[in-house]
């Protein structure tokens, strides 16, 4: 009817996580920052979060973009984790999982095969992630 | 029935949270699904949580959920924090607080940004309380910063509201502003452990006292006494709590006591005797949400006021009254697409605009001109 919105008009809603060990979050709330800045609904974690706390999260949040922060090297063992858990909801398909931090070069490759959109190590430009999301957030 | 819908309805809560997304968005074909909901909803307790930035809001919900599924209940909670005029972009903080929580999909928490448009708070605020409704939440929290319309309608969603206020939040004159203290059932002075405590609790229900003058008028308020047939309530009138003078915050943190006691219970807010039945005297309660100290009392305060509600049929009447108001909204959004549409058939606002500037038209006739057809609609049929 007539107060429906044009699908391509929709806010793009955003999970900024930090997750495991991890005490390190200037970056994170940088992003989340600019993140808002460019219009997007941004919800912060938080410090310390489980993998389960994520997911639970982005799934009850319904978010179309989850960038995850880790700067501990932990990423092979937490970021699986999350991938399964969106899996468990029926999540994963829509949500466009990004990671930001230090992930080496060889980790990358089994990253992206779980399921992960795109990694931004140090250097990346603010511009070039919101451009990211902006081009690949999921249509619903 | 679609398949999101029966997906929410057999407790799915990926479908719940798709739901209220479709909601929030107003995505082609949301008006079918809270159609769809509507029948299953009017279970839930709704209650709205409200109060300054900072007065502990998020914190409280976290325990009061925690508490209610400690019971045995579900729980939905929505927040909605403020968006950017500018980009409306915005940064929802709120479930950083829900920490008792973690791990446990029964208590549902949605954030959301009160995206601009007029009005539009509102019905995405209710239709996703229905949503948490119709999907079986025992218990839904409804929390947004208080300040201004938007947010008394946020809150108009609750069957019962309570107000949080930080101890010293400024003197009195701050209360009288934006309504505050009108929407509140209770109130929660949150933060009790710190100074100032006391003195806010003692200005808050002078202030209510004062509001009261009206609805329970001789009711002398806190006094209890029902006596005070004059409506007259100063200081003097011996509406204040006795145990003002001793500053003991451990021996204030006190619920409205038992319903059986009515002095107690008169004097700490709560039901009153009136002429022709009873009447709501909000209580102040203290909590120290951190600690989860005086949580047990408020929620035996929200129970107390649910009860009467119920028992007085006030919960009826608020319902009507929430309806009423949820079609007349409607009816505004509708017929101002309507509007807009017709001002764009008639070649858009700015020809009109055109015209007011050059003074062959003024604001009022172009007014009459557009709404013109739709006045004569119904005549023609």
């Amino acid at each position: 009817m007539s107060t429906e919105q044009d699908p391509e008009q929709r806010t793009i809603r955003c999970l900024v996580a930090k997750v495991g060990l991890d005490g390190h979050d200037r970056g994170a709330h940088v992003i989340a920052r600019a993140f808002r800045d460019a219009g997007f609904e941004v919800i912060y974690s938080g410090l310390h979060k489980a993998p389960d706390e994520i997911v639970q999260a982005a799934v009850q949040e319904d978010v179309d973009v989850l960038g995850i922060s880790i700067l501990s090297g932990a990423h092979n063992t937490l970021v699986p984790k999350i991938m399964e858990g969106l899996e468990e909801y029926g999540a994963l398909d829509d949500t466009l999982v990004i990671v930001g931090g230090i992930v080496p070069e060889e980790d990358r490759p089994e990253l992206r095969e779980s399921g992960v959109a795109e990694i931004f190590g140090p250097g990346a430009s603010m511009q070039e992630t919101i451009d990211f999301i902006r081009e690949n957030a999921p249509r619903r | 029935m679609g398949e999101l819908i029966q997906d929410l309805l057999d407790g799915k809560h990926r479908a719940l949270a798709r739901v209220i997304t479709k909601i929030e968005n107003r995505s082609p074909g949301y008006r079918d699904l809270v159609r769809e909901l509507h029948a299953h909803t009017g279970n839930a307790e709704v209650i709205g949580i409200t109060g300054s930035p900072g007065a502990g809001k998020s914190t409280l919900v976290d325990k009061m959920a925690a508490e209610y599924r400690d019971r045995g209940l579900t729980v939905g909670v929505i927040a909605i924090d403020p968006s950017s005029p500018f980009t409306g972009g915005a940064v929802l903080g709120d479930r950083i607080r829900m920490a008792s929580n973690v791990g446990d999909m029964d208590v549902f928490f949605r954030s959301m940004s009160a995206r601009g448009q007029l009005g539009g708070v509102s019905t995405a605020t209710t239709d996703a309380v229905k949503a948490l409704d119709a999907f079986g939440k025992d218990r839904v929290i409804v929390e947004t910063v208080g300040a201004g319309q938007n947010e008394i309608d946020i809150v108009r969603t609750a069957d019962t509201v309570a107000v949080l206020v930080p101890p010293s939040s400024g003197d009195d004159v701050q209360m009288l502003k934006a309504g505050i203290l009108e929407i509140g059932d209770v109130f929660v002075v949150n933060k009790a452990d710190l100074d100032g405590a006391d003195r806010t609790v003692s200005e808050l229900k002078e202030m209510i006292m004062m509001r009261d003058a009206s609805p329970a008028a001789g009711t002398g308020g806190y006094s209890g006494a029902g006596t005070d047939a004059t409506g007259h309530h100063g200081p003097d009138a011996g509406g204040m709590d006795d145990d003002d003078d001793t500053p003991d915050p451990t021996s204030e943190i006190t619920g409205p006591g038992s319903a059986g006691t009515p002095g107690r219970s008169a004097r700490h807010g709560g039901t009153v005797e009136v002429e022709g039945g009873e009447a709501w005297v909000p209580p102040v309660v203290q909590t120290v949400a951190k600690s989860g100290e005086g949580l047990d009392e408020f929620l035996e305060t929200l129970g107390e006021h649910r009860s009467y509600l119920e028992r007085t049929g006030e919960l009826q009447a608020k319902a009507r009254a929430r309806y009423a108001a949820e079609i007349r909204r409607l009816l505004r959004e509708d017929t101002r697409e309507l509007l807009e549409r017709e001002l764009e058939a008639r070649g858009g606002i700015d020809s009109f605009v055109d015209d007011v500037v050059a003074r062959e038209t003024d604001p009022y006739t172009v007014a009459d001109e557009v709404v013109g057809p739709l006045r004569d609609h119904p005549e023609q049929e």
